[in-house]
């Protein structure tokens, strides 16, 4: 009786319906967010690498093998994306039909969301970053090989991000913890 | 929104742009300038070739070569990365590429039909065209009698067409007449190019907008200076000068007025990025101006590449090329007539 529906305003407010939305929902769409965007970001910068690459080794065949490093650094962001989406979703466990629109329940479920949006689109900007760091690396390389390793140092930072979205994920998705069964 | 081309621009333009880089570095350096200027004989200069990427074209010429051969075959390769370029792109970038060739076309054009009123032979005249302005209908300009008649022929079918509305008088075909018609259309050209740079945007609007508006003031400049002395006006000296650049319209406006070079001179001094050039040249002297031009030129073409994901590195690349086949040409120029003090004259280091 005494529920969700004292915390909130009046009964027809915004506030009101997105509280009455069920909080699987909001959990099964961050874990989708979490690695459908990641996918998208590692995709994303896997092709901004490989155009590039493709053409400046024509004229250049010896920088293919070390410019591969770049494929891999977005797919590693991909990799993020899919440890984190396992993680999330053995957080996500059932509660009793009369909890769950309580506090707890609201709370859990809109960590294992904000988790999701939070690497999803790390990753996403992780991956654009690294790809196009990777297509100037490839032609760079195949004018002047001293300039690989530098730029490399450059494609490290941004890698780096990904990383950021991934720890702070977890962290958030650690303290998801739904009402026991009572 | 000019910032953000790199996220999409690799997916049509990507492969296209890292091979334009990738012939970028086959151009001829100082060090082999510098080795070709040392030749005794035509053979040495291919020899010296064979070991660039010209190599491949020049091998199966028998000796004795002519310059002309050697010019030939370099504008061969040219052609080559041309064509494998166009026929990989997709639009925007293919309508690009082709609007880079109009220039030669219009040349082709008033070659063949000044070749006519001297009274040339049309097989001879089709031969010296450039082939990167060649069209189908080409031959059949030598039918013409009027300008109304070479566009109601040939012109109205080819990308030319557009450019011909200012040009269409029922007078016969005479030297002036050309020139002024050659110089009708290259304006318009020019034209239509910054327009169809500026609708793409970007880094390519900006990078494309600077190298046409420099392309748009030396022609002016060499327009006003070699009108010195003919029966043109000014006001249709006027009329010949592209609508947009540096220059345009209050320069415009003062250069129409000139009546020698030191009057030129004093005109472009106004504006810093000619002062430079002009100070390198003594006051009367007029021939060191082209060259002076160029270098400018390959600068700002140099320059193109510094930016990525953009379609200004395309036209920097045809027009190296172009520039080295030059040096190329007048190196050859000068070992085959003994007359190698010269070559420093006009040869433009590209790196």
């Amino acid at each position: 009786i005494f529920g969700p529906s004292i915390m909130v305003g009046a009964s027809s407010s915004w506030s009101r319906a997105l509280v009455q939305i069920s909080p699987y929902t909001f959990a099964a769409i961050g874990i989708a967010i979490a690695i459908g965007v990641s996918v998208l970001g590692a995709a994303w910068g896997i092709y901004i690498t490989g155009s590039s690459l493709i053409g400046a080794s024509i004229k250049a065949p010896r920088i293919t093998s070390k410019n591969l490093i770049s494929v891999i650094f977005c797919e590693a962001v991909a990799i993020y994306g899919v440890i984190v989406a396992i993680i999330l979703q053995t957080k996500l466990e059932s509660v009793p039909a009369s909890q769950i629109h309580a506090p707890e329940s609201l709370r859990a479920g809109y960590a294992i969301f904000a988790s999701g949006i939070i690497v999803g689109f790390a990753n996403l900007v992780c991956g654009l970053c690294v790809g196009i760091i990777g297509s100037s690396c490839a032609l760079s390389d195949a004018q002047n090989s001293s300039l690989f390793v530098k730029i490399l140092v450059i494609e490290i930072f941004g890698s780096a991000l990904g990383l950021f979205g991934v720890i702070v994920g977890i962290i958030m998705s650690a303290q998801a913890t739904w009402p026991s069964k009572i | 929104m000019y910032g953000f081309e790199a996220l999409t621009f690799n997916i049509h333009g990507g492969y296209l742009e890292a091979i334009v880089r990738g012939h970028r570095s086959g151009l001829l350096t100082a060090a082999d300038y510098n080795n070709l200027c040392q030749c005794e004989t035509l053979d040495d200069i291919k020899m010296h070739l064979s070991a660039t990427e010209y190599g491949s074209y020049l091998q199966n010429e028998p000796s004795p070569l002519h310059t002309t051969t050697i010019v030939e075959k370099c504008t061969l390769k040219l052609v080559e990365d041309y064509k494998h370029m166009l026929c990989q792109a997709t639009e925007p970038l293919a309508t690009f590429l082709e609007y880079i060739t109009y220039g030669h076309m219009i040349d082709n054009v008033v070659l063949i039909v000044t070749g006519t009123l001297h009274e040339r032979d049309v097989q001879e005249l089709l031969e010296k065209c450039h082939p990167l302005g060649m069209f189908d209908s080409i031959a059949t300009l030598a039918v013409a009698q009027n300008m109304r008649e070479l566009y109601r022929l040939v012109l109205v079918d080819t990308p030319l067409a557009p450019y011909f509305s200012e040009c269409i008088t029922s007078e016969d075909l005479d030297d002036m007449n050309i020139e002024i018609m050659r110089n009708t259309l290259y304006k318009a050209y020019l034209e239509d190019f910054y327009k169809f740079c500026q609708k793409l945007g970007g880094a390519t609007a900006e990078i494309m907008s600077d190298l046409l508006s420099f392309e748009a003031d030396r022609r002016a400049v060499n327009i006003t200076i070699n009108s010195i002395g003919t029966e043109l006006t000014r006001d249709d000296r006027k009329k010949l000068y592209s609508s947009f650049g540096l220059l345009y319209p209050y320069g415009h406006e003062e250069l129409a007025v000139c009546e020698d070079i030191d009057q030129v001179r004093g005109v472009m001094e106004k504006y810093p990025p000619y002062q430079s050039i002009f100070a390198k040249l003594s006051y009367g002297e007029s021939q060191m101006l082209d060259k002076a031009f160029y270098e400018e030129e390959v600068k700002r073409l140099c320059l193109a590449f510094e930016q990525q994901f953009h379609y200004g590195v395309f036209f920097a690349y045809m027009r190296l090329r172009e520039q080295e086949i030059r040096n190329l040409m007048w190196i050859s120029e000068c070992v085959a007539q003994n007359q190698k003090s010269r070559v420093h004259d006009s040869v433009v280091f590209i790196f």
